[in-house]
């Protein structure tokens, strides 16, 4: 007899023992963080902003074709090039775990039919070398088995990290149109869940797909060496056993889809419920949103339970099936063992074998659910490689001049390659050096994305950007990055101190400069008053700071590269009365005798503008300074009205009054 | 490590051990029937593996070897394979009924203990709901419930692990207690061995958790602030960064690699090493005519089919620290004091606009220092608009939430309609007063449900409601017009829409106590006006209304000005715009909108 309970509480061999179980939690859904957050997509009311729908970029997966297992595992290993060396390394692996396995029934023969039973009857000396050698070879083979995984483990882990380097680099290295914010989430997964999942994937469930099939293989030769009549009986019986699984193993996976979406229910209800806690209270709602997530709750239990019958009844059959063979085995070779010169020896090695050759079996069914989920975020990691890298930097370029740029946008189009349509068309714009231009319009107009254009985050798919006579795709990048600066409104600082994050302005920059920069824009009074100064920790993404602080290190940030021209993104959250002034000032500080393009959302800054770009779906409907756009009465006027109205109209009667 | 720490530890272990055993019992008790059938189901399984074990010796003895020592008759033949045959099936049927009730014993016990938490979550005042994060509590009944019943899996297994080594020992011994003697000398090696594995995997699996934690950090940040990134040319050194944390997880990763290379191999070959020292033993305990050849075959194969659950012992042992932690975050909910009591006289509220009075209201949130609110008075007279105005933090929100009794205060008391707001009886109250949250929260549902919100109300009820919210003709607009879904897989609204719809969702209730907590800050000022002057002329109702643009503020008839928890002036717009501080205020809040 055999181990077949083995498989059905253990898994694959190599997983600790708790392989059951860890699917079952996989796929029920309780995955690594990141991949959850993906999943829990938060109801309609989570967020109070609409995306700005005319800026989202198209899916840059459909462009490509969903590739076969192979062709991702062909295409894969060409880009993980020490992924050939873990082959090696499993495949011997698998042949060491195979010969152990096939070992024992073998020497168990041996012992039988020429230690007891042999021509002069018990033979000790035989015996006992059987056993010294036996034992020998299973230390060595223990060794043999250590080195090989270890080896395999340095391959896959060494090739797991290139992979998600190349990938986190290639990532940084595609334009800003190809990484928009809803992208951003995906990007993020792919270089933590995806490539996670595929190291799992890679020391534990593709070792199985080579040393099942070596055992097996290595079991059915040994079988065939005692007995070919044996060996077709036994697999007469053992075939049926593929269908078998094979069916299981697809209600399975549907039984788990159906967890996986019940889950994903349970959740939005539970979310919508505590979400909206406030307005479920207020309007009594309390009894029928409870129903409402019991009963996803419930449903989820159902399927669960659904899910539950397939785990209960996959494993249990390859061990029924053994036992069919086996008694099958024992029938006719006891009564034509003789026959065919088999040895009492020989049919004892036999059944054992039959234990050996089915147990792989169920370890593969259970790596199957596994290996199409790795291979779905390989092909997902490999799809993001495929991305081509839009912005071509030219080497080495030409370098801007410093001092405030003249800048000159020229039949400008935009457009994602989805075929969504254009974002921006048709812009032509000339910007004198030093000028101060306002861009307004309402969300979605293309303001944002003409911003993008100008510091080269993506290329317009029509015309050219012209700064100082020459084409931003000719501009040497340093030179570029240096000369256009862009401050985003979110004002994104890097977990660091204020001092690091200002030095990121200028590569080379002192200690002395982060100070003079501060100064330079009136802010030594502001960093002298927070307890740390220039060393305060900024939090993740600057969060420690107030959305004010955030914007003034920015801008001192965006001081440190004296810019001949500044593209600046007005914040749209308010900020306190002192902190504001602040950075008005600052503000103004750092646009005196630069070019400066400002994507206006209070209309006070295009007020003080020299000219102002009224952008309305992906045009330039009006151009001139305030007070002739403000006469003309058309989109600026009306903007300006209802803006005026918003905040101004009564302070300006009552100083009137 | 020191010897104290060392016993300190082990005595952790103790507990969360001891704890882990009481906290079983608590989910057995939750669901008997299951879990007792599926120990049942375990049970057989067990003595049905020994008995495998034992028929095919018997087999080897009756069957095997008399067919090669002179033949042996089809009918032996066939009983052996019927017996093989019959263990085999009762077996199945012993494991496939244990695997299902223990798998519905775990799903019925995270289904009792997610339900709990639903029912918990629903009496918990919203003061609760609002110091907590809502992906704090949303792990609580995911994480949290999976984590502390994980350990329900392996559990029914376990049991069954226990009853197989009793009848395998005994079968060993009744057998031959000298090889016996072997097997009870080797197979605790292996449960130990074990032992030894999982703590020494545990610090660098923890470590690798921790880096994979630093490397989603990076990925996180340097990915959303992929715009900086680019602006400031810093592309390569984020991509060192990035390389920097990669390759320390790969480094935590191998070194857990290495382990599991050294220790799995061994789980494997230690077993064999103890067949081979049994095959050596018995083959000259067979030639002394001790035992026959079918008893050793019997040996072999027990020594099989126990040397896995042994290993496999321990892992109930190791799951119950992490159960105990996450079964002690869910205590803490169920522990959490509920704060409001139900109204003790449940009066009703007087007919029309109701008042508002606030006398020496103090309100401090859980878990923080000083009172958001602190001897808040004022009153409200009934038809009257009143505007509350404050700086960030000042309470008004906090205002809002004690006027609709989501939260009572801590002392003082609020008054509507001259009743005290914890004698009111909850069906007035929501009936009566109806708030416009800051946030418009709407659900994945139709527009139309999103305004009744389980209310009886007519089709022209809502129309007339979407039409005093300026909200109608939007709607109308929409592909399927109020019966559009919004949601993820709906129709997303701008800001400004989803304000109105909430503002319609108040109205359709005729509220006699309207209140909107900056409800309308991303509605167009005219439209604004147009929506409250519709709601003054067509509605008789109080309206205190939280506000931040100088137009909303315009609009009320008087205004309470809020800081530091209390009203420090009050008076029309104009009147308070002599309130230096006031004044200072509201020109931020004009330079801030647009």
């Amino acid at each position: 007899m055999s181990r077949p309970e083995r498989q059905q509480d253990q898994g694959s061999p190599g997983r600790t023992g708790r392989g059951r179980r860890w699917t079952l939690l996989r796929v029920v859904g309780k995955q690594e963080p990141e991949s959850r957050r993906e999943d829990v997509v938060p109801p309609a009311g989570y967020d109070g902003q609409v995306p700005d729908s005319l800026e989202t970029p198209p899916e840059p997966a459909a462009a490509h074709e969903p590739k076969g297992a192979i062709a991702v595992l062909r295409r894969g290993v060409r880009e993980s090039p020490e992924l050939r060396a873990g082959f090696g390394y499993t495949l011997a692996l698998a042949l060491v775990v195979a010969a152990a396995r096939v070992l024992l029934p073998i020497m168990i023969q041996q012992v039988i039919d020429r230690g007891i039973n042999g021509p002069n009857g018990f033979d000790a000396t035989f015996v006992i070398a059987m056993t010294v050698a036996v034992g020998i070879l299973t230390i060595v083979l223990y060794f043999a088995a250590r080195g090989a995984y270890r080896r395999l483990v340095r391959a896959s882990e060494t090739a797991l990290f290139g992979l998600r380097v190349k990938t986190f680099e290639h990532i940084h290295e595609l334009s800003i149109g190809a990484q928009n914010a809803e992208k951003r989430g995906a990007f993020v997964a792919r270089v933590t869940a995806d490539v996670d999942i595929l190291g799992q994937f890679m020391e534990w469930g593709a070792v199985s797909w080579f040393t099942s099939p070596a055992v097996m293989v290595g079991a059915a030769i040994g079988m065939l060496f005692y007995s070919w009549q044996l060996t077709l009986i036994a697999l007469f019986f053992v075939a049926p056993l593929l269908l078998v699984l094979r069916v299981l193993q697809r209600g399975m996976l549907a039984a788990y889809d159906r967890v996986r979406s019940r889950v994903g229910d349970m959740l939005t209800e539970f979310s919508e419920s505590l979400m909206g806690a406030a307005v479920v209270r207020s309007y009594g709602m309390e009894e029928r949103t409870n129903a409402r997530v019991k009963d996803s709750i419930h449903r989820r239990y159902r399927a669960e339970l659904y899910g539950n019958r397939y785990q209960a009844t996959i494993f249990t059959v390859a061990d029924l099936f053994g036992a069919m063979s086996m008694a099958a085995v024992v029938v006719v070779g006891a009564l034509f063992g003789v026959r065919w010169g088999l040895s009492l020896g020989d049919l004892v090695a036999f059944l054992f074998l039959i234990t050996v050759f089915i147990n792989p079996l169920s370890e593969l069914s259970e790596t199957f659910d596994f290996t199409q989920q790795a291979i779905a975020g390989w092909r997902k990691v490999l799809g993001v490689l495929d991305l081509p890298v839009d912005v071509v930097e030219p080497a080495p370029g030409i370098p801007l001049p410093t001092g405030a740029l003249e800048v000159r946008a020229e039949g400008l189009e935009f457009g994602y390659q989805d075929g969504s349509g254009l974002v921006l068309r048709g812009i032509d714009v000339e910007i004198p050096a030093g000028a101060h231009i306002a861009v307004v319009g309402e969300t979605g107009c293309g303001k944002t994305t003409f911003a993008k254009l100008l510091c080269r985050m993506a290329d317009p798919t029509c015309g050219r950007i012209v700064v100082d006579g020459i084409d931003l795709r000719q501009v040497a990048p340093p030179s570029r990055r240096t000369a256009i600066r862009m401050v985003p409104q979110d004002g994104f600082l890097f977990d660091t101190t204020i001092r690091d994050n200002v030095k990121y302005g200028r590569e080379g920059a002192t200690d002395q400069d982060v100070i003079s920069s501060f100064r330079s824009l009136g802010l030594d009074d502001w960093v002298a008053s927070i307890p740390d100064g220039l060393d305060t920790a900024v939090g993740e993404r600057g969060e420690s700071l107030s959305v004010g602080e955030r914007q003034l290190v920015a801008l001192a940030r965006a001081q440190m590269a004296s810019p001949g021209l500044l593209i600046l993104d007005e914040a749209t959250s308010a900020v306190d009365p002192e902190t504001e002034r602040m950075v008005g000032e600052a503000l103004e500080r750092l646009s005196a005798g630069r070019t400066t393009v400002t994507i206006a959302h209070r209309l006070s800054t295009a007020e003080a503008a020299d000219s102002v770009l009224v952008f309305d779906r992906g045009r330039i409907v009006e151009r001139g300074t305030h007070d002739e756009l403000l006469r003309k009465g058309g989109t600026y006027a009306r903007l300006y009205r209802s803006w005026l109205g918003n905040t101004r109209a009564d302070l300006e009667e009552e100083r009137a009054g | 490590m020191s010897a104290d720490q060392d016993t300190e530890t082990k005595n952790e272990r103790r507990s969360a051990t001891r704890q882990g055993f009481r906290l079983i019992g608590k989910y057995i008790r939750m669901h008997p029937g299951p879990f007792t059938i599926a120990v049942a189901g375990s049970s057989v399984y067990a003595l049905m593996t020994v008995l495998s074990a034992v028929v095919l010796g018997r087999v080897t003895d009756k069957v095997l070897t008399p067919a090669f020592n002179g033949g042996v008759s089809a009918g032996t033949a066939w009983a052996g394979a019927i017996a093989i045959m019959a263990v085999a099936v009762i077996r199945a049927g012993g494991i496939v009924t244990r695997r299902y009730f223990a798998g519905m014993t775990w799903a019925r016990v995270c289904a009792t203990l997610r339900i709990r938490i639903v029912d918990r979550y629903q009496e918990l005042p919203l003061a609760y709901h609002r110091s907590h994060p809502t992906g704090e509590l949303m792990a609580h009944s995911e994480a949290d419930v999976m984590g502390a019943t994980d350990m329900l899996h392996p559990l029914p297994y376990s049991c069954a692990v226990v009853m197989l080594i009793v009848f395998a020992l005994v079968a060993l011994i009744l057998t031959d207690p000298f090889m016996a003697i072997i097997g009870i000398a080797l197979l605790p090696g292996l449960t130990i061995l074990n032992r030894i594995y999982m703590r020494r995997v545990e610090d660098p699996a923890r470590r690798a958790q921790e880096r994979i934690g630093d490397v989603s950090a990076v990925a996180h940040e340097s990915i959303d602030g992929a715009l900086v990134v680019k602006t400031l040319g810093r592309e390569h050194s984020e991509v060192e960064r990035m390389s920097e944390r990669a390759s320390r997880l790969r480094d935590e990763r191998i070194r857990m690699g290495w382990l599991r290379a050294a220790f799995e191999p061994a789980f494997e070959a230690i077993p064999n090493l103890g067949i081979v020292i049994l095959v050596g033993v018995g083959a000259w305990r067979v030639s002394t005519g001790a035992i026959s050849e079918g008893t050793l075959v019997q040996f072999i194969s027990l020594f099989l089919l126990l040397a896995f659950p042994m290993r496999l012992i321990g892992f109930l042992l190791s799951d119950m620290p992490r159960a105990v932690v996450s079964w002690d975050r869910l205590q803490e909910v169920f522990d959490e004091p509920v704060a409001l009591a139900a109204p003790s006289k449940e009066q009703d509220l007087p007919a029309g606009a109701l008042g508002v009075s606030a006398r020496d209201v103090t309100f401090t949130y859980p878990d923080a220092g000083t009172p958001v609110l602190d001897g808040l008075t004022f009153e409200v007279r009934p038809n009257e608009s009143v505007a509350v105005v404050g700086p960030t933090g000042s309470g008004k929100s906090t205002l809002v939430t004690l006027l609709d009794r989501l939260m009572d205060p801590d002392s003082g008391a609020l008054l509507l309609g001259g009743v005290d707001l914890r004698d009111v009886a909850a069906d007035s109250l929501r009936r009566d007063v109806a708030v416009v949250f800051q946030e418009s929260f709407l659900f994945a549902s139709t527009i139309r449900e999103n305004i009744a919100l389980g209310l009886d109300v007519s089709d022209a009820e809502i129309r007339d409601a979407t039409r005093l919210a300026r909200a109608h003709d939007f709607v109308m607009s929409l592909p399927s017009g109020y019966d559009t879904v919004l949601g993820e897989r709906g129709v997303t609204l701008s800001g400004g829409q989803r304000q109105r719809i909430a503002i319609a969702r108040a109205l359709v209730r005729k509220p006699r106590l309207m209140i909107m907590d900056d409800a309308t800050s991303a509605v167009d000022p005219t439209v604004e006006a147009a929506i409250l002057d519709g709601l003054r002329e067509e509605l008789a109702t109080t309206l205190v209304i939280v506000a931040y643009r100088v137009s909303t503020i315009a609009l009320a008839d008087r205004v309470l000005y809020l800081d530091g928890g209390r009203i420090v002036a009050e008076g029309t717009h104009q009147e308070l715009l002599s309130h230096p501080d006031y004044e200072a205020m509201v020109r931020a809040y004009e330079r801030g909108a647009a």
